[in-house]
């Protein structure tokens, strides 16, 4: 298992060199939304009109922040459990999202457009907000503000760590992990 | 009659949600910083170390464990020869709750259950507070706050079942909903399986049980034991801290038993994630 440092937007080349259970500190732009602005995006891609951003290469993080202290960015920052955006995510990858960054399982259908459209689900430290929190260095909330944690944000992270958990090879951390530390009767 | 100020009921509250949201109980650092230790798998390990700095820098810089601050909850015991003085018990715990979240810069994570709108300007900062009162004899008000987040309460699960399943059906229940819930609900977690009574009173009885210290020992032997065997069984499953494959899923079972019906097991699994904030007071 390798650890590599990437900066956004991710490319082709970039996703098929990871393998799951990868380390990865992602560096650069990343853009947060959790059900209820996944549900605007994908109205606004299949109506065919412009995103509050660029899909293209772009790395989605799953998150609803605690608010700023006065003087932060962003208060603290993990990840929320991803099968909620699931029925959304293979649309986002279809169009040129190459990332998502969450916690939890993801259906087959979501796994199988990491491997068509070469895209990553990397999994974040669930319940480290603090700590991730400190590597988000701007937070600017670009789309939605109406949905409170739930907005659009554009954050800027530098070396923010996170797993590989489903490549574009279709391999599993989480089964793969399971099965490696199973105990059968 | 003792009489407690309102005000210091909101005090004590606020000041125990504050602190619970940016400082992890030693008890459960203690449990996780052994667990890092055994645990087998290195990705796995790296996980606690990762929540155990996380736990460090929360505490140090006063910033919010996670940003699932959860829901309050109270499990309150109240003494016959004590009064608020300037208001009801409710208010003052929900007043409290209310201001520890907004002054904490904790998460809002009350809504309404079909719109989805947050309730923070309607009902009230991440308001109602579920509590759970119980009279007892004495001068005292006992407080017990967990903050419940919703990837861990959304694993739980009840069910009645026959008296023959016995102890061996409990611990099949128990490793099944486990084992359904895999990284979900942020391992490792801590298990509370409420027993007996009635459906409501196990479902209750399941959540006070996260509540107890971690490494503490149930008072019944018999308890004590099965904690141990469902303990050993679920950690057989492999899931390891967030999924990732490993030996450590739970850091520890609680189980709450009760007497219940001659026709029934009433059964309730409460999960609670790595970041079990819980603390308790007495005025």
């Amino acid at each position: 298992m390798a650890t590599y440092n990437l900066t956004t937007p991710l490319s082709s080349e970039d996703t098929k060199m990871l393998k799951a259970g990868d380390t990865v500190f992602l560096s650069g732009t990343i853009y947060t939304a959790r059900d209820a602005a996944h549900k605007r995006l994908v109205e606004l891609i299949e109506k065919g009109e412009e995103l509050p951003f660029d899909l293209e290469g772009s790395v989605i993080y799953f998150v609803g922040p605690t608010p700023p202290k006065p003087g932060d960015p962003i208060g603290s920052a993990g990840p929320t459990t991803s099968y909620r955006m699931d029925s959304y995510s293979p649309t986002m990858l279809k169009h040129g999202s190459k990332g998502m960054i969450g916690k939890g399982k993801r259906n087959q259908a979501v796994k199988d457009a990491c491997v068509d459209y070469d895209g990553i689900y990397f999994g974040a430290t669930g319940g480290a907000g603090a700590l991730l929190g400190k590597q988000i260095k701007s937070a600017e909330v670009i789309a939605y503000p109406e949905l409170g944690p739930e907005a659009v944000r554009k954050l800027e992270v530098e070396k923010f760590p996170v797993t590989v958990i489903n490549d574009t090879y279709g391999n599993d951390l989480y089964q793969m992990g399971r099965e490696q530390y199973e105990v059968k009767d | 009659m003792r009489e407690i100020e309102y005000s210091e009921v909101v005090k004590a509250v606020k000041d125990m949600i504050m602190y619970s949201g940016t400082d992890l109980p030693q008890d459960t650092y203690d449990a996780l910083k052994q667990a890092m230790e055994e645990e087998k798998s290195p990705v796995s390990k790296e996980v606690i170390r990762q929540i155990l700095e996380n736990a460090d820098i929360a505490k140090d810089e006063k910033r919010p464990l996670c940003q699932d601050t959860g829901l309050a909850v109270f499990f309150v015991k109240v003494g016959d020869e004590v009064k608020i003085k300037g208001g009801l018990l409710k208010d003052a715990i929900n007043e409290g709750t209310e201001q520890g979240y907004t002054e904490g810069y904790l998460r809002a994570s009350t809504c309404e259950p079909f719109s989805r709108a947050n309730l923070k300007d309607t009902v009230g900062y991440n308001l109602p507070a579920i509590i759970h009162f119980d009279l007892v004899a004495g001068d005292k008000i006992d407080i017990e706050y967990a903050a419940k987040g919703g990837g861990s309460e959304n694993v739980s699960r009840a069910k009645v079942f026959p008296p023959a399943a016995g102890k061996e059906g409990i611990i099949e229940y128990v490793k099944e909903v486990i084992s359904d819930a895999g990284g979900n609900p942020c391992p490792p977690i801590t298990v509370g399986v409420g027993i007996g009574g009635t459906f409501e009173k196990a479902v209750i009885s399941s959540k006070h049980a996260l509540f107890r210290d971690i490494g503490s020992v149930n008072a019944d032997p018999e308890m004590a034991e099965l904690e141990e065997a469902i303990l050993n069984e679920v950690n057989k499953l492999g899931i390891g801290a967030m999924g990732m494959g490993g030996t450590k899923t739970a850091l520890a079972v609680h189980i709450e038993s009760n007497p219940c019906h001659i026709a029934s097991l009433p059964v309730s699994v409460n999960v609670q994630c790595h970041s079990s904030r819980h603390t308790h007071i007495t005025l």
